[in-house]
């Protein structure tokens, strides 16, 4: 009963607020996440056919330069059949456009788009082994979770996996608050990122069918330029 | 429920289809779409993964001319060859295994160099994939960077699709290479194909985008308010055929034009705002002043450092429009000012109709002014030298002279291609091959072979230096067997040149590995029964040349050539275009 509600409320805590944050702390949070040399995160999205090999081509093209991936998710989109690519680097604007461009001239890329984190909705999914005796014994566990915002996904006698959904810093903060409890195993997910000013494929697909060549050019200029294209 | 009508129906269109079904294995269904995209010469080398494909081949010798190469290396520099002077996709054939990885350079050449190739590697069966098998090496991953495409067949219903697929990309927007790799069993299997169709749509590809017509305003107002305009023209001109555009676009605009190493040719060398070459071993004018125009017009180029120079140090001072067929090469190294993504065969008209025309006179005669320094200082003791010793420069001035600018001039990569490419006089496109963007050795040899099937009607020059032919120099055999009429030029100088003038620039002259010596070419030559001859004196250069050219046949001549002469003038590496050395 308990922790269906728990779950319910961290569901709708979710919708109404995705990262309880204040437009000032986005604000304040974007400038923390750009370094001293310009660096900060981005989150590539690419629209591919679905081609055994092409995530190899995509994969080359960071470390053919030495950029290192930070988290990659590769997932069904919004359209039947075309596949969607999160790619998470910590890089320069410049050095991301110039990747952006490079695995869009990919054959079986259709599209891609790079955005900062105050563009986008992201959630990464956080699993969490520990031990059932611990939890049921220690009061301040459950509440650590409860704190969390943490649900159980198994209880079995010997142990308990928890997952918890949100960002980085949410999934990192219970494992270090698990640690002095016994963590038996952990593991994240990728980063799977919703564009805030994008109207889905569906339009653009229609484009790329169509024989024609279309009058696209850089379409993330336009994204940037605030919904020339996109009207949400 | 299906009523009797619409089964009728179907019967009746199962029956139409049918007409235009071929019976037969994976491999004839791929020579068969071979020649439905007009290919007629194949270089290759056969193999065991690939033997299908080869027997199907004895039956359709009167469609398809196989040239056998003598390395699969080879086989692909020829395909590159014969690409460049026809302007067709070039086809190569290996096996798999060692024939496949011996093609990874031929790859990365014709990749960084955007030419269109398809090449078919056989590979072992599909249930043998991944098990190590003999002759197994996993080509679709090992290429994956130096190809534009590439797909793994495992089931002959998928060639004609892919085959389409395949010279589509390789010749649409900015050209590249192609691999397609097919099991063995796909190229057994028999099946009942469809009629081939080509492709002209893949959805996920866009070649070439709607030209956007703002951005061709910009471009035009920038060029008509400049003072000292300056046009970068690359090889981008030749692939989009847009030699004619081009030189209207000048012609009405009166703007002087320097062409990269990969863009030589495609306006005479005799056109009078031809100004030269850029880069490292360019013209002194055009790298000089390229820190002096006010607005750079780059039309079809890619600005390569070898072009560049120091990238802080480039242009600054200048408004540069960009045009290029692909985007990704906008804003890559140098800014643009303007982009205009677009081919330039559509955007090259429309930009010619906006420009004013102009004479640009006295910026022409800066022009002037820094070519007759360099013609002073570096151009005339080079083609005229006082000395003893035969020049490379002096070879290339008696080869203008005897071919007066109709040859195709195939080089290697070097010191004596530097010399070459500045000093060859060129009147046709499509002319001048060499391996610009990868700077393959042993590039000469085999890319003169596949250069002279792609334009029988004329006479190829492959001049390649002592340490490149000895790289390739197996290729002989090729021409032995099949009569590729090629003229080899050795220009020998005993060392491996350009590494020896970085060491003796550089490297206080510490010559480390650049002293190569080299078997008798003559001899060499003689042995695949080649007419050959050695020339080591100044009077009997002339004539040794003339006996080359007017030779029936593939005849090799080696030159004997100054040993520590330098190419000049040169931009040190790390320095701006404007610090370029006249000595």
């Amino acid at each position: 009963m308990n922790k269906d509600f728990t779950l319910l409320f961290n569901l709708c805590s979710f919708i109404l607020n995705p990262r309880n944050m204040t437009t000032e702390d986005k604000i304040k949070y974007t400038e923390d996440t750009l370094d001293l040399d310009g660096k900060q995160e981005y989150t590539i999205t690419v629209y591919a056919e679905n081609r055994i090999g092409l995530l190899n081509r995509i994969a080359i093209i960071f470390s053919k330069r030495k950029i290192n991936i930070e988290s990659l998710n590769s997932s069904a989109s919004e359209i039947d059949g075309i596949h969607r690519f999160n790619i998470v680097i910590h890089e320069g604007y410049e050095v991301v456009r110039k990747l952006a461009r490079q695995i869009e001239k990919q054959i079986e890329v259709l599209k891609v788009y790079f955005n900062t984190n105050d563009e986008i909705i992201w959630q990464e999914l956080a699993l969490y082994k520990v031990s059932t005796d611990e939890i049921a014994e220690k009061v301040t566990v459950e509440r650590l979770l409860r704190q969390y915002g943490a649900s159980a996904v198994v209880i079995r006698k010997d142990y308990t996996v928890f997952a918890v959904t949100g960002h980085r810093e949410e999934t990192d903060a219970l494992v270090k608050a698990l640690e002095p409890y016994e963590l038996i195993e952990f593991v994240r997910s990728a980063r799977v990122a919703i564009i805030k000013d994008s109207a889905g494929f569906h339009e653009k697909l229609k484009e790329f069918e169509a024989e024609e060549p279309g009058e696209e050019l850089v379409e993330n200029e336009f994204l940037e330029k605030g919904g020339k294209i996109f009207t949400m | 429920m299906e009523t009797a009508q619409d089964m009728i129906q179907q019967t009746e269109a199962k029956a139409e289809t049918s007409k235009t079904l071929f019976k037969g294995t994976g491999s004839q269904v791929l020579l068969n779409g071979l020649i439905e995209e007009g290919v007629t010469t194949i270089f290759g080398y056969p193999g065991g993964a690939i033997m299908p494909i080869y027997d199907a081949l004895y039956d359709y010798s009167d469609k398809l001319e196989h040239i056998l190469v003598r390395h699969e290396q080879g086989g692909i520099h020829a395909a590159q060859g014969f690409a460049r002077t026809s302007g067709k996709v070039g086809v190569c054939f290996a096996t798999s295994g060692p024939g496949a990885t011996n093609l990874v350079t031929g790859l990365a050449d014709a990749q960084i160099d955007s030419t269109p190739l398809v090449v078919i590697t056989g590979q072992v069966f599909a249930h043998l994939l991944g098990t190590d098998a003999f002759q197994e090496t996993d080509v679709i991953n090992i290429t994956t960077p130096v190809t534009k495409w590439n797909y793994q067949v495992t089931d002959a219903n998928e060639i004609q699709e892919v085959l389409a697929k395949a010279f589509y990309i390789a010749k649409s927007g900015r050209p590249g290479p192609v691999l397609i790799d097919i099991t063995k069993n796909a190229q057994i299997q028999i099946e009942e194909f469809p009629e081939y169709i080509k492709c002209n749509h893949i959805r996920s590809y866009r070649p070439k985008p709607k030209v956007r017509v703002e951005y061709i305003e910009q471009a035009a107002e920038l060029i008509n308010a400049a003072k000292k305009p300056f046009v970068l023209f690359g090889q981008g001109i030749v692939l989009g055929s847009a030699e004619q555009e081009f030189k209207a676009f000048i012609d009405k605009s009166g703007i002087p034009a320097a062409w990269t190493i990969m863009g030589e040719g495609a306006i005479p060398t005799s056109h009078p705002l031809n100004v030269g070459m850029l880069g490292m071993h360019g013209n002194y004018g055009p790298n000089v002043l390229t820190n002096e125009a006010d607005v750079i017009i780059a039309i079809g180029m890619r600005f390569d450092d070898r072009v560049t120079g120091r990238l802080d140090k480039y242009a600054k001072q200048a408004k540069i429009v960009h045009l290029d067929i692909d985007p990704a090469e906008i804003d890559k190294n140098v800014k643009a000012d303007v982009g205009v993504w677009g081919d330039c065969k559509e955007t090259l008209p429309l930009l010619t109709n906006l420009v004013n025309e102009n004479k640009h006179e006295e910026w022409l005669a800066i022009f002037r002014d820094y070519n007759q320094q360099e013609i002073d200082q570096v151009i005339t003791p080079e083609l005229y030298p006082e000395g003893d010793e035969i020049t490379m420069g002096e070879v290339l001035r008696n080869i203008n002279e005897i071919c007066d600018g109709e040859a195709i001039i195939v080089t290697d990569v070097g010191q004596h291609q530097m010399v070459a490419c500045r000093y060859a006089k060129f009147n046709n496109t499509r002319s001048n091959i060499t391996s610009g963007g990868l700077g393959t050795m042993g590039f000469g040899l085999p890319a003169a072979i596949g250069a002279k099937y792609g334009a029988p009607n004329k006479t190829v020059i492959a001049i390649i230096g002592d340490g490149g032919f000895q790289m390739t120099p197996q290729e002989l055999g090729t021409i032995m067997q099949f009569g590729a009429d090629v003229k080899i030029l050795i220009l020998n100088n005993r060392f491996l040149g350009m590494v020896r003038q970085w060491q003796q620039l550089f490297n206080d002259k510490r010559y480390s590995f650049v002293n190569i010596t080299s078997p008798d070419f003559v001899a060499l030559a003689k042995a695949y029964y080649i007419e050959a001859q050695m020339v080591n004196q100044r009077e009997n250069l002339r004539t040794a040349l003339e006996t080359m050219i007017n030779h029936k046949g593939s005849y090799l001549l080696e030159v004997m050539v100054g040993r520590e002469n330098n190419v000049f003038p040169m931009v040190p590496q790390g320095m701006s275009v404007s610090e370029i050395r006249l000595k």
